[in-house]
């Protein structure tokens, strides 16, 4: 997938996603002024799951989450929920989607989605290699039998 | 459509809680006008009654909006804010809405005589709150309190259904003023 092709939906799981810290260095800007419509607020939320991804849905745990939206000046209105109990993440989050909706998007496209989706495919690699190094082969010799 | 989405309140825990206190009070004290503002509310909902819906209403409160407060910025505002679910007159929990619009009381869950808490509570947009008018006294009154009522005789209708009937809130600006079922109407 390229990133021209991401979706809303795409490039908040990525941006929810990305540590802060890589966030930060990627977006260290200043946030065009901003309203908040809600102010980050923690919660709990229930995380659930699907035994085989094909079973009966079953409660997995709670995870912290954080929550903010907010409306640039010019109307357009970003979202974040974002694991975690970070108020700095969940504005930067935020504000990063309603960038993304308006005519800076290129650029936010270019200098923050694209190196977090290539961070996001390489750890994924990594993290495969590393599995794939520890895989065994099992395989029943022949018996010489007469 | 939803730029004209507004703030709610700018500090929730606190601002909610002094909100919830000036509804009680008014509640407590029916016919007394007490002021209730701090947050812009979506045309032509009155700052007033967005603070009462942002207090006391939730995912749990089914809410009827009523007329022309029935629109696209106050339906986008309450399923930002409230997430409330949208219903019509015989399953809400709270109504909103002008007297005209939210038309005769008896269309709204009146409770039971075991369950009286199981109704509805309307907040009435008016154009003003004055304290002229009907005549009310009882629980919460010392002598007699007054306020203009848009329709005397169907409140009084309302009061005789005690312990039934429904708890009208009267909303104008950044003003409220409370109505409870067991509070008797006189005369002007």
């Amino acid at each position: 997938m390229t990133a021209e092709t991401l979706s809303r939906r795409d490039w908040l799981g990525l941006i929810a996603r990305a540590p802060l810290p890589l966030l930060e260095a990627l977006w260290p800007d200043d946030p065009p002024p901003f309203d908040w419509l809600r102010r980050p607020e923690t919660g709990a939320m229930m995380v659930q799951g699907r035994a085989g991804a094909v079973g009966a849905g079953f409660n997995l745990g709670e995870v912290s989450v954080t929550r903010a939206s907010v409306r640039l000046q010019c109307g357009a209105i970003g979202h974040a929920l974002v694991q975690g109990r970070s108020p700095r993440k969940a504005e930067r989050a935020a504000v990063l989607d309603a960038l993304l909706q308006t005519a800076a998007a290129q650029d936010v496209h270019a200098r923050v989605l694209v190196p977090l989706q290539e961070a996001e495919c390489a750890a994924r690699e990594t993290r495969a290699r590393r599995a794939a190094a520890t895989k065994v082969d099992f395989f029943t010799m022949v018996r010489g039998e007469g | 459509m939803t730029a004209q989405l507004t703030p709610g309140f700018a500090n929730p825990p606190i601002e909610a809680a002094h909100a919830f206190r000036q509804v009680l009070e008014a509640m407590a004290h029916p016919g007394r006008i007490m002021g209730l503002a701090g947050i812009a509310a979506p045309a032509p909902c009155s700052a007033a009654a967005a603070c009462v819906l942002l207090t006391l209403v939730d995912g749990t409160t089914p809410l009827h909006l009523a007329g022309a407060h029935d629109c696209a910025p106050v339906r986008d505002w309450v399923r930002f804010h409230l997430g409330a679910p949208l219903v019509g007159p015989q399953e809400a929990a709270f109504a909103l809405g002008t007297w005209d619009a939210l038309g005769p009381l008896a269309i709204y869950p009146q409770g039971s005589a075991e369950y009286p808490d199981r109704s509805a509570t309307l907040i009435v947009e008016c154009v003003a709150l004055q304290a002229s008018g009907a005549r009310l006294t009882g629980p919460g009154i010392k002598d007699a309190a007054w306020l203009n009522l848009p329709d005397p005789a169907a409140l009084r209708t309302n009061a005789a259904l005690f312990p039934r009937g429904v708890d009208i809130m009267f909303t104008s600006g950044a003003q409220i003023a409370a109505l409870p079922r067991s509070t008797q109407i006189g005369d002007a």
